[in-house]
């Protein structure tokens, strides 16, 4: 073992509540791995954590340059953290256009990690830095706290007796980064070895000089004279015991329709085609066969939900999951699914848009296209998760809808919390809600004809499915006939049909929560009206309000069609009301026109996610308007 | 009565009456849809299918219309579509008979992409192609295999599109199953359609369909009784290739060219003949190929059937195999197989 919390000189270790460090470098640095087993690392040892990777859309972008830069920024805690932080308190920065890439998010007096043989005149040329410029030494870093490390040089003298190829010995520099920082939070190296032994199994070697890399990381921090004024941190965990799980947004969605399908006694079908940032999903159930899931990756979108319609048709919980493009391909399907009165569930993950827009970044601003995006009258649930765990609950929700309202949902979730991640106390199943499919039951001779359309209270319909003797129907797209779902024009039958349908959605609103307020008085000045991912951002900005002394609450939106019954009232008890959207403005249309309210659109559509600096300041500047 | 007697369920002896729906068909008279229909009903009683396992998936046009005739279980889904959705349907019920009812505009046009894509994979899927050459349904635009010259309302000038040859598209997709039909031929047609249902693997049946409105006639130099002969070839399993009022020609391989030869001619004889192989990819191509060569006449029969694994079974297996060491249940899954306990609070 070793003990991490002795070093063999005398440095100090500060205790901190929480930091948020990014990991930068090159694509190909690794970055991605280093920050994902710093994670592993810093939950289990039982701090709250939340992370965030961000890399560029090209596998490979030229190297050096700013386009190339790979990040992954975590925050961890001793409290909550719904965020990877603001700004971040600590940066490694394997090269110049990492530095140079992220510099305006690092925190004033924050800790600079530099990878030195990043910052050549090659890799300068290549980051944009003017000729003779290089921030290490010409002053311009004077506000930060700068550790210039020959990493790749330190990297090679511990490794050149491993037998290891030159290639191979550069490709372990990110170990004695994840080792260094590992030495400046007190955390231990025997998870990562364990991780490394288990992926090496076949080549001990290559797990060995990992190790020896890390080591010499950690031994380094130990050793030089470097960080002697800085000394060392440690968050100290502060987790309830208990079984917990790391999960992202996209694997908590993969978990919950595989969770839903065994809940309501289903087989799970996935039908999808790879789109970023959404197929993870895909590649997550791909692997989940021992629990009999199915997973058809079609030739394309279309195929991938008309295939799903195929099996929900057959008695499947079918889904489909998807990004923008990919749902603006899948809508005429959906048009299909909403007049066959069948459960699928298709999970959006959204990204920038239009058209391939930004894939890898995330952005809400496919609200519409959910809503709205389809020919006819044809409403459908939407429903939107807010963090990287509640992608299971919120798909789990979606299944249970579908299945029990016979009918297609979509579940948004977006690039941001389909690849953030955060600790998940491992759920039971007991404390998921039923799922219970309305099969009908055979039908002998002599009993009353079949009726595919009759409806029950709720406007719902039966599930017929093949195979069941006696319910032997047709139905199909065309209008079909209240009841009997004959084919039918006849023009009064359309409106019922048309109103039957909405109504059936709509009463969807009787069996789902009252909408809560998240956070702040039940009454108050200003109410921050949330959906989706920023709801971290929010939560953060508004306790940090509350702790100011400002009257302000947060009530966050799963449910966006149809609203929970009583969110007019709710809306009603603050003078304003505040919506912040990654978007041009989409759900604040919705509530104007729903409630005959005027609330406040606070907008950002860069692609990254919103900060609760920025959000504090707009509800702090709101509410000094509203006093004057 | 013994216990063994019990797992038997014999099932009632049905007619093609009882695979009609209470639904008049609406295409027009003298549609070629209607035979095709009245071969269906009669084949499915034939099949010993009980009417509650039997689904039919169709697209858009006039033929995808055919489910709703039917007293099967039936979707009639949107325009191209119909491939994908059977193949969702078969891939979760497997045991299910799934049949697609489409047309040329449906499975070749706006559906070609899935056209290929579910030839490759193979589901056992019997796909009921109805090619009348013509859009019928949005009234006569011309198709992916409307010939080249023929006048419609959006090829006043002639199409200049050269057509898909199905069968050739068939092959080159990797479908394990392709045989040609005729509207007109009923007991042939059915007895194709039988060969299709028998056929584990997605079978291809293209039916040369006539619509007497918007392109009466394309397929008239295979039906008089005066060139049928002469035009026509019904090709059978180990028998050589031969055709003609009399009987009296033959086609001959010449490397990997089709020769047409006269047996009247003593220079021939039927042992010179091609002998149809199913089995044979290379001859089936060449078999294909015949519709681009006036000189030779159209093949109708089985051109090509090959066992492959289906789709189904391929991933049954694998699911099988995943699950070998028992199902794995639900608090298994929630944990996951990386969590990692927190022993205490501080």
């Amino acid at each position: 073992m070793t003990d991490t919390k002795k070093t063999t000189r005398q440095v100090n270790v500060t205790s901190k509540t929480s930091v948020s460090v990014l990991f930068a470098g090159d694509s190909g640095d690794g970055m991605q791995l280093t920050g994902t087993q710093f994670a592993n690392t810093v939950a289990t040892h039982g701090t709250e954590l939340n992370t965030f990777p961000n890399f560029p859309s090209e596998i490979r972008a030229p190297a050096g340059t700013i386009a190339g830069v790979s990040g992954f920024q975590l925050q961890f805690s001793s409290k909550p953290v719904y965020t990877p932080g603001a700004r971040f308190d600590v940066m490694v920065a394997m090269n110049s256009a990492a530095l140079k890439a992220n510099l305006k998010n690092l925190h004033r007096g924050g800790i600079i990690i530099a990878g030195t043989e990043g910052f050549d005149e090659k890799n300068l040329k290549l980051a944009g830095y003017p000729e003779g410029a290089n921030p290490l030494h010409d002053g311009s870093l004077e506000n930060y706290i700068v550790f210039p490390v020959p990493i790749l040089q330190l990297t090679r003298e511990a490794l050149k007796e491993s037998g290891l190829s030159s290639k191979e010995i550069d490709r372990c520099k990110n170990m004695f980064v994840l080792g260094l920082l590992y030495w400046l939070y007190t955390l231990p190296l025997e998870g990562t070895m364990e991780t490394l032994y288990a992926k090496f199994q076949k080549n001990v070697w290559m797990a060995e000089a990992n190790i020896k890399a890390m080591k010499a990381g950690y031994f380094f921090g130990d050793e030089t004279e470097l960080f002697a004024n800085l000394g060392r941190f440690d968050i100290s965990p502060q987790k309830q015991h208990g079984i917990y799980r790391r999960v992202t947004g996209n694997e908590a969605c993969a978990i919950a329709l595989t969770a839903a399908s065994k809940k309501a006694g289903l087989e799970l079908f996935l039908g999808s085609y790879p789109i970023t940032p959404a197929t993870e999903i895909l590649q997550t159930l791909a692997k989940k066969k021992k629990y009999g899931v199915k997973t058809f990756q079609a030739e394309d979108e279309i195929a991938g939900i008309v295939s799903s319609i195929g099996a929900a048709y057959g008695g499947a919980l079918a889904a489909t999951n998807t990004s923008g493009p990919g749902l603006a391909l899948k809508t005429e399907a959906l048009g299909l699914a909403v007049i066959l009165e069948i459960p699928l569930v298709v999970i959006n993950v959204q990204r920038g848009g239009p058209s391939t827009g930004l894939p890898t970044k995330p952005e809400q601003s496919d609200l519409f296209m959910a809503l709205y995006g389809r020919h006819g009258e044809a409403p459908l649930p939407v429903i939107a998760a807010c963090s990287p765990v509640d992608c299971f609950y919120t798909t789990y929700e979606a299944a249970r809808i579908a299945v029990e309202h016979m009918t297609p949902v979509i579940c948004l979730s977006d690039g941001y919390l389909a690849l953030s991640s955060e600790p998940w106390k491992v759920e039971s199943p007991d404390n998921l809600a039923e799922i219970k499919p309305r099969f009908q039951p055979a039908r002998e001779p002599g009993d009353a004809p079949y009726l595919p359309y009759k409806r029950d209270e709720r406007q719902v319909r039966s599930w017929a499915i093949p195979g069941t003797k006696g319910l032997e129907h047709r139905i199909g797209g065309l209008e079909k006939q209240h009841e009997t779902g004959n084919v039918s024009h006849d023009p009064e039958n359309h409106e019922l049909m048309t109103k039957l349908r909405a109504e059936k959605i709509a009463r969807i609103a009787d069996s789902i929560p009252l909408q809560g307020i998240d956070n702040g008085p039940l009454k108050g000045d200003l109410l921050v009206l949330g959906w989706g991912s920023t709801y971290g951002a929010i939560k953060t900005a508004v306790e940090q309000a509350l702790e100011q002394g400002y009257s302000v609450a947060h009530a966050h939106l799963r449910y966006i069609h149809p609203f929970p019954k009583n969110l007019g009232e709710i809306l009603g008890n603050y003078k304003q009301v505040m919506i912040p959207e990654l978007n041009n403005g989409q759900l604040v249309h919705i509530i104007r026109d729903t409630f005959l309210i005027a609330p406040k659109s606070y907008t950002k559509v860069q692609g990254v996610p919103f900060n609760e600096m920025e959000i504090l300041t707009k509800i702090t500047d709101l509410l000094k308007e509203l006093k004057s | 009565m013994t216990d063994n007697d019990t797992t038997i369920k014999v099932l009632p002896v049905l007619t093609a009456k009882d695979f009609a729906s209470d639904q008049e068909p609406k295409w027009c008279p003298g549609c070629g849809d209607h035979s095709v229909l009245q071969q269906l009903k009669q084949l499915l009683p034939e099949l010993g299918v009980a009417p509650e396992n039997i689904v039919f998936v169709s697209g858009i046009g006039c033929s995808s219309r055919l489910p709703y005739y039917l007293a099967t279980y039936g979707v009639h889904g949107i325009h191209g579509r119909a491939l994908p959705m059977a193949t969702g349907l078969k891939v979760s019920r497997p045991e299910l008979s799934v049949w697609v009812g489409t047309g040329d505009g449906d499975a070749l046009s706006i559906g070609g992409n899935h056209f290929i894509h579910t030839l490759r994979r193979n589901p056992d899927l019997n796909v009921v192609l109805f090619n009348n050459e013509i859009y019928g349904l949005t009234k006569g635009q011309y198709s992916p295999t409307s010939k080249i010259g023929l006048r419609t309302v959006t090829s006043p000038s002639g199409v200049i599109d050269h057509p898909f040859n199905t069968a050739a598209l068939t092959i080159g997709s990797g479908g394990t199953f392709f045989a040609r039909a005729f509207d007109r031929d009923g007991k042939f047609l059915r007895s194709i359609l039988h060969r299709a249902a028998m056929h584990r693997g997605t079978s291809l049946v293209e039916i040369y369909q006539n619509c007497p409105i918007f392109n009466n006639a394309a397929f008239e130099a295979y039906a008089t009784p005066d060139n049928k002969a002469d035009n026509t070839i019904y090709i059978e399993q180990d028998k050589p290739l031969v055709f003609g009022k009399g009987k009296n020609r033959g086609i001959m391989l010449d490397g990997f060219k089709p020769v047409v030869v006269d047996l009247d001619k003593e220079e021939f004889s039927t042992s010179d003949l091609w002998i149809h192989d199913e089995r044979d990819i290379n001859k089936a191509s060449i078999l294909a190929r015949f519709a681009d060569e006036e000189s030779l006449p159209r093949p109708f029969g089985v051109f090509y059937a090959e066992e492959r694994v289906t789709y189904e079974d391929a991933l049954a297996a694998q699911i099988k195999e995943a699950q070998k060491n028992g199902c794995w249940t639900l608090e298994e899954l929630l944990k996951g197989e990386n969590s990692y306990e927190i022993k205490s609070a501080t």
